[in-house]
């Protein structure tokens, strides 16, 4: 579904992604590793449309289209999400007419009529329970109060809404305590099916005790330098980047 | 004497017996005093101290007809709007113009709230009118000496005293005429001791009016221990231009809630000048302005805290894109002897253009070291992370921004306390982002069907 081929991309004139190459396919969840400042976050902006991203070289498709050349609510409509690893706070914007806004948009985009409010509401209702997500922060502004746990399952909760064909989770498990780990990464498993892809970005095994992966790869200053089966992150998570490193001939 | 206000000397010394014939000998008394002040006045610059964005010798150097014999103009308020959500229950009394078409008895039922022409109030009781008539506006301000001049009538509201009116109420004024008119228009409020009332001013400019000039001065007397909301909506039209002064006096343990919207207009002055005349009152003084193509809101907002233990809330917030222009000057001024004096100012605006401008200035000027007072003015874009993350849920850019827009607005309109209106306003708000025009739909309330 999702193919990038040596992409290259800055921000205000700093290169960070130097080259990546990575091939997703439906049904396969990818774990993205690295150490702090390699281009993860980066590479999830990228794909997500930011615009304060210059791409400079390089390509992504997905299903064939090139992806670089939409806008990102055209990469929304066509099946691609992205979960923040900072969920961006929107004051006096109510989770509520944020949704509406955002399943409506996409029915356009399709050529379909509005959701009626009580079609709505029951959607709201079923994708809530996914993640156990409070019906009170409903009716708050997006994001705004809401604690780290809750904005994360808050990004979980509008995933099952989009159901999205690829989702990006960029270090979702930051910032949560056990139980809302365990929760989130429930919530990822329950809406896995063998048409849609996930890639979960992370510093941590951890997350991936709950989220299995089946291709783990390694970022480092802007590439991918290595690509392996799940046993990969218990390794990191035993020896560090530093042997990564070693490997690479630096130091 | 001033080019541009010569006209209207000329004006009133042609036309003073029919200035007179029209109106009541209350504001009759006063014009010799006002063409005195005007002869020796000079108008402010465009920016000069306080007059950042209006050019007021520009504008009122331009040809308006002033409807010196009074006559009926062909405006039909049933025309010019026609609710389409009418959700909001008020009593309503419409003006066109400067003259208040005979509410309706059974919306004007209870006897403690007093509405009048306020010229037939001057000619029934001259004595009453006369102690708040012209006493609290400053007569040497440009805006106030001009209506002065020229105003033959207005609007006359008394709430009597304890009285809690719960209704509230909601004045339409259209505006309109087949020629460039300039209409001076005088409102004066009187808050009876603990008295209580909230009110809606919608002005309005009737569809297919030429140029159309609103000199409007409200004087608000607010008693000890009184409550007074004013919602000040304007959503006129790009041809009109108000000037709008606001004179309030509060005594002792006084409430009052000032909140002017502009939603749609042309050019617009809005002064409020605030004065705490006793202790332990509270003012809530908020605005917000919406301003593109080449709209101009220019927003002056004074407070005398002359007593003790007041409270002044002030928050006023601007949106202006294309070659829109904006300003707000704050001053918030605290006396020797206001010990225990809170006053916040607050102004913020987003800019959408290059062209767009905005000019803010909140000041403070404090002699009594016994007080909490904050003032802070922020200018910027919509935030280019909150954007992002919308489009990356599937909103357009245009939707994303709209909704950013109307969610910088929410805090003025949340303090809004007439049930219903709160939930109109953000639909109007809404609307106006979303570019979708003036008129009947807009209109905020039930409107008339006369």
């Amino acid at each position: 579904m999702l193919k990038v081929s040596d992409l290259h991309a800055e921000i205000n004139g700093k290169e960070i992604l130097k080259g990546i190459n990575l091939e997703v396919r439906p049904g396969e969840v990818h774990a993205i590793m690295g150490p702090n400042g390699s281009g993860k976050s980066t590479l999830s902006m990228v794909l997500a449309g930011n615009p304060m991203y210059n791409v400079t070289s390089g390509s992504a498709e997905f299903y064939g289209k090139d992806l670089l050349a939409m806008p990102p609510e055209v990469r929304s409509h066509e099946g691609v999400f992205l979960g923040f690893q900072y969920p961006v706070e929107i004051p006096g914007v109510s989770m509520m007419n944020f949704m509406r806004a955002a399943v409506n948009a996409r029915r356009k985009y399709f050529g379909e009529p509005p959701m009626s409010a009580a079609e709505f509401l029951k959607l709201m209702r079923e994708k809530r329970a996914i993640v156990e997500l409070d019906n009170k922060l409903a009716s708050r502004s997006v994001n705004e109060g809401f604690s780290g746990g809750e904005k994360k399952r808050n990004e979980i909760f509008q995933m099952a809404v989009l159901e999205p064909r690829l989702s990006i989770l960029d270090e979702t498990d930051s910032g949560l305590d056990i139980d809302a780990l365990r929760i989130v990464a429930e919530g990822v498993n329950k809406l896995k099916t063998d048409r849609n892809a996930t890639i979960v970005i992370t510093h941590y095994q951890r997350l991936l005790d709950y989220i299995k992966p089946d291709i783990v790869h390694i970022l480092y200053k802007g590439r991918i330098v290595k690509t392996a089966d799940p046993e990969l992150a218990l390794e990191l998570e035993e020896r560090g980047y530093d042997w990564i490193k070693r490997e690479l001939g630096e130091e | 004497m001033e080019k541009s206000l010569s006209q209207y000397i000329e004006l009133y010394r042609e036309t003073a017996e029919a200035l007179d014939a029209g109106s009541a000998g209350v504001l009759n008394a006063l014009r010799p005093e006002a063409a005195r002040i005007i002869e020796t006045l000079r108008l402010p610059r465009r920016g000069e101290e306080n007059y950042e964005t209006i050019d007021l010798p520009a504008i009122l150097g331009r040809e308006y007809g002033v409807n010196v014999g009074r006559l009926r103009l062909n405006v039909n308020p049933a025309d010019s709007f026609r609710c389409g959500v009418p959700r909001v229950a008020t009593s309503l009394a419409v003006m066109v113009n400067d003259e208040l078409l005979p509410p309706s008895e059974k919306n004007f039922a209870d006897p403690a709230l007093e509405i009048d022409s306020l010229a037939n109030m001057a000619r029934k009781n001259p004595e009453l009118v006369g102690r708040y008539y012209g006493r609290i506006a400053d007569p040497a301000n440009p805006l106030v000496a001009l209506s002065t001049l020229l105003a033959q009538d207005g609007l006359w509201i008394r709430v009597r005293k304890g009285a809690r009116i719960e209704n509230p109420l909601q004045v339409v004024d259209i505006l309109g005429g087949a020629v460039n008119m300039l209409t001076p228009v005088r409102i004066v409020i009187v808050m009876e001791e603990c008295s209580e009332l909230r009110m809606l001013l919608c002005g309005h400019t009737a569809s297919g009016s030429t140029d159309q000039m609103l000199l409007q001065t409200m004087e608000i007397f607010a008693a000890p221990g009184s409550h007074l909301d004013i919602y000040d909506l304007e959503e006129s039209a790009e041809s009109t231009t108000r000037l709008s002064t606001v004179w309030l006096h509060q005594e002792a343990d006084s409430s009052v809630l000032i909140n002017g919207m502009t939603i749609y207009n042309g050019v617009t002055r809005n002064e409020y000048h605030c004065r705490y005349a006793g202790e332990g009152s509270e003012l809530k003084l908020y605005g917000m302005g919406i301003a593109d193509a080449s709209r101009q809101i220019d927003t002056y907002a004074r407070v005398d805290h002359d007593s003790p233990r007041c409270h002044t809330d002030e928050l006023f917030k601007f949106s202006v894109d294309d070659r829109a222009s904006c300003a707000f000057t704050g001053m918030v001024r605290v006396d020797y002897g206001a010990c225990k004096t809170e006053a916040y100012q607050s102004n913020r605006n987003i800019i959408g253009s290059d062209e767009a401008r905005m000019y803010s200035k909140p000041q403070l000027e404090i002699y009594n070291d016994d007080v909490k007072c904050s003032h802070g003015s922020a200018t910027g874009q919509l935030d280019e992370m909150q954007l992002f993350y919308m489009r990356t849920r599937g909103l357009s850019a245009e939707e994303a921004r709209m909704l950013l827009k109307q969610a910088f607005m929410a805090d003025v309109i949340d303090c809004v306390r007439i049930p219903g209106l709160k939930e109109r306003l953000a639909h109007i708000v809404e609307r106006r982002f979303a570019g979708e025009g003036a008129g009947c739909h807009d209109c905020a309330m039930e409107c008339p069907t006369v």
